[in-house]
């Protein structure tokens, strides 16, 4: 694990950081659309999965779709790479 | 066992490419250098090296893959000339603030417009800022010690910096000349693996050079600062400790002949440093009393040996195969700022000369030698830079 500096010999030569889950926070907060998966049309292709840029979709047993809704930012990929129209966006209400 | 091989300057670089067993070479190419990593590419195709050889497709991305296999813990290469640099410039930067021991071969080329494929030092000097580290060659011999002595350097701890070792295209690039290959097992000696302090690791995730705020920038940086003035220290114990094992020495940082006491020295970088031997023999023969100091490294900047130089010589000649627009040439500038706090200075001209590779012959040396001296005697030097040969 890498200690926060206090001083300058403190620090490696290069910034080091490590991933953490959620380091920035819960992200899905700066959601505007909200990804929502009608799984009648879904055919469990993956492509959601391996297309969402934070990571935010897992893949259920069964190959379909889960959305973690604490990162999904909303960007959108998943609902305009999904082939059958099975994601799509809707508008956060306030 | 050690041999004698006759080749170009660039095949020498690539020879020394793989006595350093460098594990991975990105390679684009671009005259003059090309022919570095064609060598390259036959060791590999031979089974002589044993590399991982990527063909990219830029610069740029050349040395991104470099950095992406340095950081992973490998010793990496490429070279490149020129344009080919300009549009590395951004990853430069990225390679030094990592802290990643890359070597790269330069083979200097003017810069266009107008084109040009012939020499001069502005493609390397216009990454001065970068934080690489800066060598310039004077013949193959020096190319092939010095990627060797680079990797040295570079991996040391006290360092961790990228280098550019400097030659002049043409003149050095693609002319025959001979070179000692030392015995594989003696470099092999002198050069262990490289190990790195903070490899990728799969199993250790973490990632480098990430978002600093304020409060920790200015340390990164004087950080960088602190492994160049190490370096300064780190390079002559490396050249003497080189020459004790393989019988050849360069100078470490800056290359001096006949300066003790010279009354005037001449200031040079690449192989203007060569020639101007002949130059200072010539007029040594004559009964003047000249010098040569070749800065063999110019970053970081042989500032205090310069002082020293200096200390014993009534007038400075520089001469610079380069020239910063609206000023002079880098040499001439650093080699006053060095000096600037010291009263007792003497007198500096700045010469231009050899740009877009221009003969820079010992008769043109002895011209600027002579006019210097005149300087010295009238007690007078222009202060602008004065341009040699040019056309009226």
């Amino acid at each position: 694990m890498i200690k926060e500096p206090k001083k300058r010999k403190d620090l490696p030569l290069t910034p080091l950081s490590c991933p953490t889950v959620g380091s920035m926070g819960k992200t899905g907060s700066w959601r505007t659309f909200r990804p929502e998966v009608d799984y009648s049309k879904c055919t469990k292709c993956t492509l959601c999965w391996i297309d969402c840029p934070d990571a935010a979709i897992t893949r259920r047993e069964d190959d379909s779709p889960e959305i973690d809704y604490d990162y999904c930012k909303g960007c959108g990929i998943c609902a305009n790479e999904c082939p059958t129209k099975a994601i799509r966006m809707k508008r956060e209400e306030d | 066992m050690e041999q004698v091989i006759i080749d170009t300057a660039n095949h020498i670089a690539g020879h020394a490419a793989r006595a350093a067993r460098v594990k991975v070479v990105a390679a684009y190419p671009i005259t003059p250098q090309t022919t570095i990593v064609e060598k390259i590419a036959d060791f590999v195709e031979s089974g002589e090296m044993d590399a991982e050889y990527i063909r990219v497709e830029s610069e740029h991305s050349a040395m991104v893959a470099c950095i992406g296999a340095a950081a992973t813990g490998v010793r990496t290469f490429t070279a490149t000339s020129a344009h080919g640099l300009a549009l590395m410039h951004e990853t430069l930067h990225w390679a030094s603030g990592s802290r990643l021991p890359i070597v790269m071969a330069v083979v200097n080329r003017a810069m266009g417009a107008p084109w040009s494929i012939w020499p001069d030092l502005a493609d390397s000097l216009s990454q001065r800022d970068t934080g690489w580290i800066q060598f310039y060659c004077a013949d193959s011999q020096e190319v092939f010690d010095t990627i060797i002595q680079a990797y040295k350097l570079c991996e040391d701890e006290k360092v961790f910096l990228p280098a550019m070792v400097c030659l002049e295209g043409f003149i050095l690039s693609h002319t025959y000349s001979p070179a000692k290959i030392p015995d594989q097992e003696k470099i092999d000696a002198y050069l262990p693996p490289y190990r790195c302090g903070w490899a990728l690791d799969v199993d250790h995730p973490y990632s480098h050079a990430n978002l600093v705020s304020p409060e920790w920038y200015m340390e990164f940086r004087y950080m960088i600062q602190e492994a160049m003035n190490n370096a300064k220290q780190i390079i002559p114990q490396i050249d003497k400790e080189y020459g004790k094992l393989f019988g050849l020495q360069h100078g470490g940082l800056i290359e001096k002949y006949k300066c003790e006491d010279a009354e005037l020295i001449l200031l040079t970088m690449g192989t203007i440093g060569s020639e101007a031997k002949l130059t200072v023999d010539k007029m040594r023969r004559e009964g003047q009393k000249v010098g040569s100091a070749r800065i063999r490294v110019y970053r970081p900047f042989p500032a205090e040996e310069i002082v020293k130089l200096a200390e014993n010589s009534q007038m400075l000649a520089t001469i610079d195969r380069h020239i910063s627009f609206g000023m002079e040439g880098f040499l001439a500038s650093e080699t006053k700022a060095a000096l600037f706090n010291r009263a007792d200075r003497p007198p500096l001209a700045g010469f231009i000369a050899g740009l877009g590779g221009r003969d820079v012959t010992a008769e043109t040396i002895e011209k600027i030698a002579k006019k210097s001296l005149k300087y010295a005697t009238d007690g007078k030097v222009e202060n602008d830079p004065i341009w040699v040969d040019l056309k009226e």
